[in-house]
């Protein structure tokens, strides 16, 4: 045999086998999901941690025989948290790759700049995007994971008007987050018969809170402080509260529901309640509560996998991607319009952020007791309250 | 062939034949969209070359220029009884009268004392957008609502194919005329120098502030154009990134080249797009082709390639 002979077999060899290879993957025809997260920029601590969670289940659920039969095929895009590069990925999601979901979107700008597409071309999105924008009003096609700045709000006046206090303080962060939140806060605030006596701001690179918290110090029948802030920002009032001596209980937001919020505050976080989804305290939770399973084992193996501390970010994209499948799964096909009424039809849905239950006018599913009220104590998260 | 180039409407005559080829020849809703970010980049790149590239004065700051124009468009319409074209020409003129009162103390300023000047203004639009939340929803953005024209409603990504690409070739044919002007002999006598240009009696002052506000005028129109095409803007598309891209654009295309900055904005907008599939090593990829872009032709793409045409002849 000539070398040239073998060669041309060697092609014909390989040419046969990869035509065998399509096949075969042409049998069991891919789920196509797609996904655009802010992997890197200024939001990746949000979309790193859904893009892994992504990754690691569907190759998970792959291993298991995939859904229907068939084997999901995940595709990510980044948008580095640009809302146009998100629209631009969605376009070439839903035009060139065909897919029949999407879930991802990791904050409320991309969320938001992507809607108007997915609506358009009718294709089942949930986001897990925080805002409460995105599901209300309801879009057809537009469903989301995470809690809203609104059920932490309620979950910390739930607690106050449990222990009594109509008179509060509340100090919050200029930036994004504690501005949404001040908002949310102050429009639901009078369904608990509570009343702000002293509303003070501090700015985002804000080094001292001292000022605003002895205005709150001494506004008449203060009972208890609140402080939707994000970052380093709650550290410092933390610090501050303790030093100048402030008596009554001090709430934080379930934007520093993170070990590294502890570190910063120190001994002053002792005594801080905060609102918090149930994967922080997973290890604590009560052997009969229903979310217990699901959260230690979503942490285990997210864990495991990255050797990273476990994020309720994360868990927002676990959540995302179960509900997809768990309707995929409903709905018996991969047609878009099929899937989305399974979704919009989730009931008794565990996951780590709470028990879902959507609706037609219900695109999120949770309500407040998604939420677990805790106490930081001798430095460690400790549940409270009636959950 | 040397004539051809030197022809004045050689550029937008070239670009209008792109602008066509491509709006056939693209088949999908997603490349279409791709082409009419590229030409919106482009007519911004544009802008900004005829103040680089020909008046020689750099801005980090264009972003914001096209922050106004995006955000015009979107904020116009909900406090004032315009719609939102209206609205685009208005923040367009909103944005040649800024560039009118900003171009004037700090064009006093040179080299890398005006960079940063142009960059704190860059940054100041961006704070105003982002901190501003009653009027421009904040951070996470605000919907543009749909443009109407004569009763037509302006949607679908072909529509705003044809209108970009439109506006993009009728900038290029004006940059061009522009070019060729007496401002245009002025600018560029500015450009290679500014004591040369003033010793033959060309106004400094004036012609370095024409450019600033002719540049300002082409982004916002761009800005304004994104804002309208996409239904939605966040604070991003003013955002100190942004700025730099535009600068890489001209720089990489070519400056004092009009088919450069459309070259510049096709690279910076697709080569992302055709690399997502490395998505960890995008960025790293993304940085050595422009490495290399500039290392091997350093005067840019256009301007180096038409000068290797010219050499092998």
């Amino acid at each position: 045999m000539t070398k040239f002979q073998r060669l041309a077999r060697l092609a014909a060899v390989s040419a046969a086998s990869l035509a065998l290879g399509l096949t075969a993957v042409s049998a069991a025809d891919p789920i196509k999901i797609g996904s655009v997260l802010a992997v890197t920029g200024p939001a990746s601590f949000l979309g790193d941690p859904e893009d892994k969670t992504l990754k690691m289940y569907v190759d998970k659920i792959n291993e298991e025989g995939g859904v229907l039969g068939r084997p999901l095929e995940l595709i990510v895009y980044d948008s580095g948290g640009d809302a146009n590069k998100a629209r631009t990925f969605a376009t070439r999601l839903i035009e060139d790759d065909e897919v029949v979901a999407i879930v991802g979107g990791a904050t409320t700008g991309t969320t938001m700049a992507m809607v108007p597409l997915v609506e358009d071309a009718e294709i089942p999105f949930i986001s897990l995007g925080g805002a409460v924008v995105i599901i209300d009003p309801v879009k057809e096609w537009v469903f989301k994971t995470p809690h809203t700045d609104r059920m932490a709000c309620q979950k910390i006046f739930e607690d106050m008007k449990a222990n009594g206090y109509t008179k509060i303080g509340m100090i919050s962060g200029t930036g994004g987050f504690g501005k949404s939140m001040r908002q949310q806060c102050l429009d639901v605030i009078g369904d608990y018969g509570i009343e702000v006596v002293a509303d003070e701001t501090y700015g985002p690179s804000d080094a001292d809170m001292t000022p605003q918290l002895t205005k709150i110090k001494n506004a008449d029948g203060v009972q208890a402080v609140v402080n939707p802030g994000f970052g380093q920002g709650p550290a410092i009032v933390t610090r501050n509260y303790r030093q100048l001596g402030i008596e009554v209980p001090l709430y934080q937001s379930h934007g520093v529901a993170s070990k590294s919020f502890i570190e910063l505050a120190g001994d002053s976080a002792n005594g801080v309640r905060l609102p918090a989804a149930a994967l922080l305290v997973a290890d604590k939770l009560p052997d009969n509560d229903p979310q217990k399973a699901v959260v230690v084992d979503y942490k285990t193996m997210y864990e495991d996998q990255t050797g990273e501390d476990v994020s309720t970010f994360g868990g927002h994209a676990y959540d995302g991607l179960m509900i997809l499948v768990e309707a995929i799964k409903k709905a018996g096909s991969d047609d878009p319009a099929a899937i989305r009424d399974a979704i919009e039809a989730t009931t008794g849905f565990v996951g780590t952020g709470g028990e879902v239950n959507m609706s037609a006018d219900d695109h999120l599913g949770l309500d407040v007791s998604a939420f677990k009220m805790l106490e930081i104590q001798d430095g460690d998260w400790t549940i409270v309250g009636g959950n | 062939m040397g004539r051809l180039f030197n022809h004045p409407l050689a550029a937008p005559a070239l670009i209008a034949l792109i602008v066509i080829a491509c709006g056939f020849g693209l088949g999908s809703n997603f490349y279409l969209r791709v082409a009419a970010l590229v030409w919106i980049s482009a007519l911004a790149a544009i802008g900004l070359n005829l103040l680089m590239g020909f008046a020689g004065q750099v801005s980090l700051g264009h972003a914001g220029f096209f922050g106004i124009g995006a955000y015009a468009v979107a904020v116009g319409p909900n406090v004032l009884p315009v719609s939102p074209l209206l609205a685009l020409v208005l923040g367009i003129a909103l944005a040649a009268v800024i560039a009118y009162l900003v171009g004037r103390p700090i064009l006093k300023l040179k080299g890398h004392y005006l960079a940063v000047a142009t960059l704190g203004f860059g940054i100041l639009v961006y704070m105003v957008l982002s901190n501003e939340s009653g009027l421009t929803g904040g951070p996470d953005g605000m919907p543009v609502s749909r443009a109407t024209l004569f009763g037509w409603r302006l949607k679908g990504v072909d529509t705003w194919y044809w209108i970009t690409g439109g506006v993009l070739v009728v900038g290029a044919w004006v940059a061009v005329n522009l070019v060729r002007s007496p401002t245009g002999r002025a600018l560029r006598a500015l450009h290679d120098s500014e004591v040369a240009a003033r010793v033959v009696g060309v106004d400094v002052a004036r012609y370095k502030l024409v450019a600033f506000v002719v540049s300002a005028v082409y982004t916002a129109l761009a800005g304004g154009l994104l804002a309208l095409f996409n239904g939605f803007i966040t604070p991003d598309v003013a955002g100190f990134m942004h700025s730099i891209e535009f600068v890489v654009m001209v720089v990489l295309g070519g400056m004092g080249s009009i088919v450069g900055s459309l070259v510049g904005a096709a690279i910076l907008i697709a080569l992302p797009q055709a690399l997502s599939a490395f998505q960890e090593y995008e960025h790293l990829a993304l940085g050595l082709i422009l490495m290399v872009f500039m290392i091997f032709l350093r005067k840019g793409i256009v301007p180096s390639l038409v000068a290797l045409a010219g050499r092998g002849r």
